[in-house]
């Protein structure tokens, strides 16, 4: 499958779909085959678009797969959750570190104001209950990274709790129709992020670096409600675009300001969920899609094969494309929470439950922040379609109009020519522009020709990049095959 | 002057009686001739000097910042001292000098006082004794008393006297003998089950613990976060008033201090007339006595002191007070529940301890895991040790209703008990501090540091878990000669009134002070303010 999710390099909002076929993706009988060499033989499974693997054997079961998603997104702010040191990426190692980051004894939490603020808006925005009482407490494990030898979070009562998510898959023939899908967001919790290890083999030690030790973390947690990696990865951009536009985070996956761990299973509907499994380190949203469905793909064999999934940890190696078992960790950990006792609970407000004079720099007002929050990407999409009746999919014009608000006093048409934002839908100069490609790209040319059909979507891509993404890759694959009289 | 109480000395500084520097000497002088009671972990000469020298220049100039100014002070080794080692007599923080002061340091240094040492304690402040630390035992000053020396001789079966000392209790022994042996006019402790109390009733002097989010945690090392106190040694509750008026107070540092505004200066009425007191004397010494028999054996509350906790409640009648007596039916749970509790939070604490960014670190480099367990190994004594395996087991995941849900309802019951019986119109509680005069060191030590907290936590535990005020006040001397204190617990926050009440006390008391020219033969400053008072609570 791994369709190519659609990026625009603005600053500012994206959007975002996904492409699939109707119906839930995650539906297939027959094994592809036993796998010899475990890597190499899942690897070449993941790669299998799995749609192929719809069509069903007589008498064989179908597999549903169910996917839930634990997101960690850095709370954007200038300080940290816990103590006055600044939040900043890529500054010198333990450049950013206060006294109570380095966990010196004797040092207290004191919450920051506007980790609360974000954390209370990020609820509003998903359709969270917030709850006016919430308690933090402390996980233990011992790690070079975790100086405390804790971390401080919300497990039993989380600031944000049964919220939900909409996000739209296109499917359809074209991919022209948006189906609204809904995850539940289990709840929403506070919490510190770790520092850093480095681990240098040679030497055989490990560097550390406490600048990320006690920045504010949102954990949001996605109930099992999607069914492939392409509905997670949909999810996770639509979620990403919501904390973008609250401001609540920078959500930059690549900056590890968005981080999501999976959890995995498979199962013969009408039948009780199979054992899950976690698979970490997915640090962009197109791993995430290929490491779901590789895993899902992994566990449908295995069970086929009349193996068993183990309840583990396994990590996405995306050089490799596979998930691996970590074996770092054996057995179960066993967190030993407590409460955290330097902290009181949090209580929030609304209008209602406002104290008499109480100091605004000292309590949180809920519906105060209700009022501040800025659009949500839904609605302003919603709002394309209603006041401009355009199709949703048609990301292009969503972007056009992005700018339109942000520079009033000019046309649409003025706007669009000036930032050649259009669709490129000329197919002279498409024709022409194919032309010119496979000039440039005789090799590519002749692989196509030769034994190789695929490469035609190197040559697509290469289009695609000189109209700056703005023609349809259906159109110019169609172009192309004429031209290679395919 | 040594002998002078804070208040005086402060008015004597004021006249220009004396100057800091020279208090300051006095001082250091003494701490050397008492070095033996191994009261002082660190002594910071060369800071106590230069603070003096800047205290000397501001009362010159008419600048003096207040009581404090001038004036010794010690403090207890588990608060950050910036610049100044901070060990909490273990080998794990040998070494690390903290880059901070705790928030009550730097009170007390934002008021001019002078910064004598760091001292002495159980490791980790876990212990009673303040016989479990890293540095060896603190030993009682009154163990070299006139008072108690000259008991000894009366007795034929006296053993040797020098094996024969005693110990401070604690585990803010060090503060309490330093406060006791006057090298200092006030010490900071820390009190999470009686560690202020405890060792002031040994050693003769006023242990006060404020409610809990009064003063500033920020700085001290944590024993049991939701239950630590700093605690104030001083040998009179006027100066324990003083030094409150300079600690108490909100701080951004710390979020469980609190923000109501507190009357400040501390300054405590003479109380003329105790007519409209109502005075508790809770029951619950039975129930804890029986189930100590049970559980940790034979903790006797001794007959004397038995009798001087009767005595007093008959004061306070005499003088037309109101004396009932008041159930606290869940107080007998107290020790076990603190044990559970106070372990899970010294697990979680202790946590931080691994070797990697401060304190001891082992030569082991195979693993990083390898390398946690033989530092914490090395770094950590066994009481320490065994407290951290207690708590984690108590905070496994199939343990954790059991045991830590459940104490912490227990202990919502006590402060509950409390609760119920101020409501009942009690202003203050008296209860007796500890069981029994301080023993000898080789007594103590029959008895493992479990055993010992626990008997001698008794009567001072339930109020840590309630966050209330109490202090610990001498009343009189033992048929040994050694002093026994008495224990007044107050309303959340009322320590005023709770100190108010414990003055009057110990006005009538007299208790009397101890007696040191054997000790300090040359030290005869030590004895111009000796008055062997009336004990108008004689036995």
């Amino acid at each position: 499958m791994a369709a190519p999710m659609l990026r625009w390099g603005c600053r500012g909002r994206r959007w975002a779909f996904a492409r699939v076929d109707g119906g839930s993706c995650h539906r297939r009988g027959a094994p592809t085959g036993s796998t010899s060499n475990q890597i190499r033989g899942e690897s070449s499974v993941a790669q299998q678009p799995l749609h192929t693997a719809q069509k069903t054997r007589k008498g064989e079961h179908k597999w549903a797969a169910v996917v839930g998603l634990e997101i960690h997104a850095q709370i954007s702010s200038n300080s940290k959750l816990f103590s006055g040191s600044q939040v900043r990426f890529s500054a010198p190692p333990n450049s950013l570190v206060s006294f109570f980051d380095a966990s010196l004894p004797g040092t207290l939490p004191v919450l920051n104001r506007r980790c609360v603020e974000a954390a209370v808006m990020t609820g509003l925005a998903l359709n969270c209950h917030i709850n006016k009482k919430s308690l933090f407490d402390r996980k233990h494990y011992f790690y070079a990274d975790l100086p405390a030898g804790y971390q401080i979070t919300q497990q039993r009562l989380p600031i944000a709790v049964n919220g939900s998510l909409i996000y739209g898959v296109c499917a359809g023939k074209k991919q022209s129709q948006v189906i609204p899908k809904t995850v539940r967001i289990k709840q929403i919790q506070l919490e510190q992020d770790s520092g850093k290890s480095l681990h240098d083999n040679l030497r055989s030690q490990t560097l550390i670096d406490l600048n990320r030790a006690g920045v504010g973390l949102l954990e949001v947690v996605l109930e099992p409600d999607m069914s492939c990696g392409e509905e997670a990865a949909t999810a996770v951009r639509e979620l990403q675009l919501i904390l973008q536009a609250l401001g609540t985070s920078q959500a930059n996956m690549a900056e590890g300001q968005l981080r999501v761990d999976a959890n995995i299973s498979v199962h013969h509907p009408g039948e009780p969920l199979g054992v899950r499994t976690e698979v970490k380190n997915l640090n962009s949203i197109r791993f995430l899609a290929k490491a779901i469905d590789y895993e899902i793909q992994r566990q449908i064999n295995e069970l086929e094969n009349g193996g068993e999934i183990l309840n583990e940890t396994r990590s996405f190696h995306h050089k490799l494309g596979c998930t691996m078992s970590m074996r770092d960790k054996e057995g179960k950990q066993d967190y030993r929470f407590m409460p955290e006792p330097n902290l009181p609970p949090l209580v929030l407000y609304d209008a209602t439950s406002l104290p008499a004079g109480a100091d605004p720099q000292q309590v949180i007002n809920i519906d105060q922040i209700r009022e501040t929050l800025p659009e949500l990407p839904s609605v302003t999409r919603e709002k394309l379609v209603q006041q401009y009746g355009m199709l949703l999919e048609h990301s292009f014009t969503l972007l056009v109009f992005e700018e339109l608000w942000k520079r009033e006093g000019k046309t649409p048409g003025q706007i669009v020519s000036e930032k050649q934002l259009e669709l490129m839908q000329d197919q002279g100069a498409l024709e022409q522009l194919c032309h010119s490609v496979m000039e440039a790209h005789p090799q590519v040319v002749m692989d196509v020709k030769n034994r190789n059909p695929r490469a035609i979507n190197k040559l697509i891509g290469l289009v695609r990049k000189a109209t700056q993404s703005r023609a349809d890759p259906v159109m110019i694959k169609e172009i192309l095959e004429k031209k290679l009289s395919l | 002057m040594l002998g002078r109480s804070l208040r005086e000395v402060s008015a004597a500084l004021k006249q220009g009686q004396i100057t800091p520097t020279e208090l300051c000497q006095k001082c250091l002088s003494l701490i050397k001739k008492t070095k033996f009671l191994n009261a002082y972990i660190t002594v910071s000469e060369e800071v106590a000097l230069k603070q003096a020298e800047e205290s000397e220049k501001r009362y010159k100039n008419g600048q003096s910042l207040g009581d404090l100014d001038g004036i010794p002070i010690a403090v207890k080794d588990n608060f950050s001292t910036s610049g100044i080692e901070t060990t909490c007599a273990s080998n794990m923080l040998k070494g690390y000098i903290p880059p901070y002061n705790a928030t009550v340091v730097q009170k007390l240094l934002d008021q001019g006082a002078l910064l004598m040492g760091k001292t002495n304690l159980d490791e980790f402040a876990m212990g009673s004794g303040s016989t479990d630390g890293v540095f060896g035992p603190v030993k009682n000053p009154w163990s070299y008393s006139k008072q108690y020396r000259e008991k000894r001789k009366q007795n034929p079966h006296s053993e040797n006297e020098d094996s024969d000392w005693l110990i401070t209790g604690g585990s803010s022994g060090g503060s309490a003998a330093a406060v006791s042996a006057f090298t200092c006019y006030a010490a900071l402790g820390s009190d999470t089950g009686g560690s202020t109390r405890n060792p002031a009733a040994h050693c003769g002097l006023v242990g006060f613990k404020p409610s809990y989010g009064l003063v500033s945690r920020h700085g001290l090392i944590p024993l049991v976060n939701s239950m630590d106190v700093p605690g104030i040694l001083t040998r009179c509750v006027d100066d324990a008033a003083i030094v409150l008026g300079a600690l108490a107070g909100p701080d951004p540092r710390d979020s469980t201090t609190v923000h109501e505004p507190i009357n400040k200066p501390f300054m405590l009425p003479s109380l003329a007339d105790v007519s409209k007191l109502c005075i508790g004397i809770p029951k619950f010494q039975f129930c804890i006595l029986t189930f100590c028999y049970k559980e940790y054996l034979v903790p006797e509350l001794s007959s004397e002191v038995q009798s001087l906790w009767s005595k007093a409640a008959d004061l306070f009648e005499s003088e037309g007070a109101k004396v009932i007596e008041v159930s606290l039916p869940h107080t007998s749970y107290s020790i076990v529940c603190y044990h559970v509790l106070c372990t899970s939070e010294v697990a979680s604490n202790m946590a931080r301890f691994d070797g990697l960014q401060y304190g001891h670190r082992c030569d082991i480099d195979v693993s990083t895991e390898a390398m946690y367990a033989a530092t914490r190994r090395e770094g950590f004594n066994d009481v320490v040790r065994g407290r951290i395996l207690s708590g984690n087991f108590f905070l496994l995941k199939e343990n954790y209703e059991n045991y830590f849900v459940k104490a912490q309802k227990v202990r919502r019951l006590i402060a509950n008990d409390f609760v119920n019986a101020f409501n009942s119109g009690v202003d203050v509680l008296l209860t007796p501090t500890t069981l029994s005069e301080a023993v000898p060191y080789l007594e103590f030590i029959k008895e493992d540091n479990r055993t010992r907290s626990a008997q001698d936590d008794i009567f001072t535990q339930a109020v840590n878990m309630a966050g209330l005020p109490a202090v610990s006040i001498p009343v009189a001397l033992s048929n040994q000669g050694l002093p026994i204190g008495l224990q007044f617990i107050g309303r959340a926050f009322c320590d005023q009134q709770l100190l108010t009440v414990a003055k009057w006390f110990e006005k009538q008391v007299q208790f009397p002070v101890i007696q040191l020219q054997e000790l300090m033969d040359d030290c005869s400053a030590v004895l111009e303010n000796e008055k062997l008072a009336s004990v108008s609570l004689k036995q």
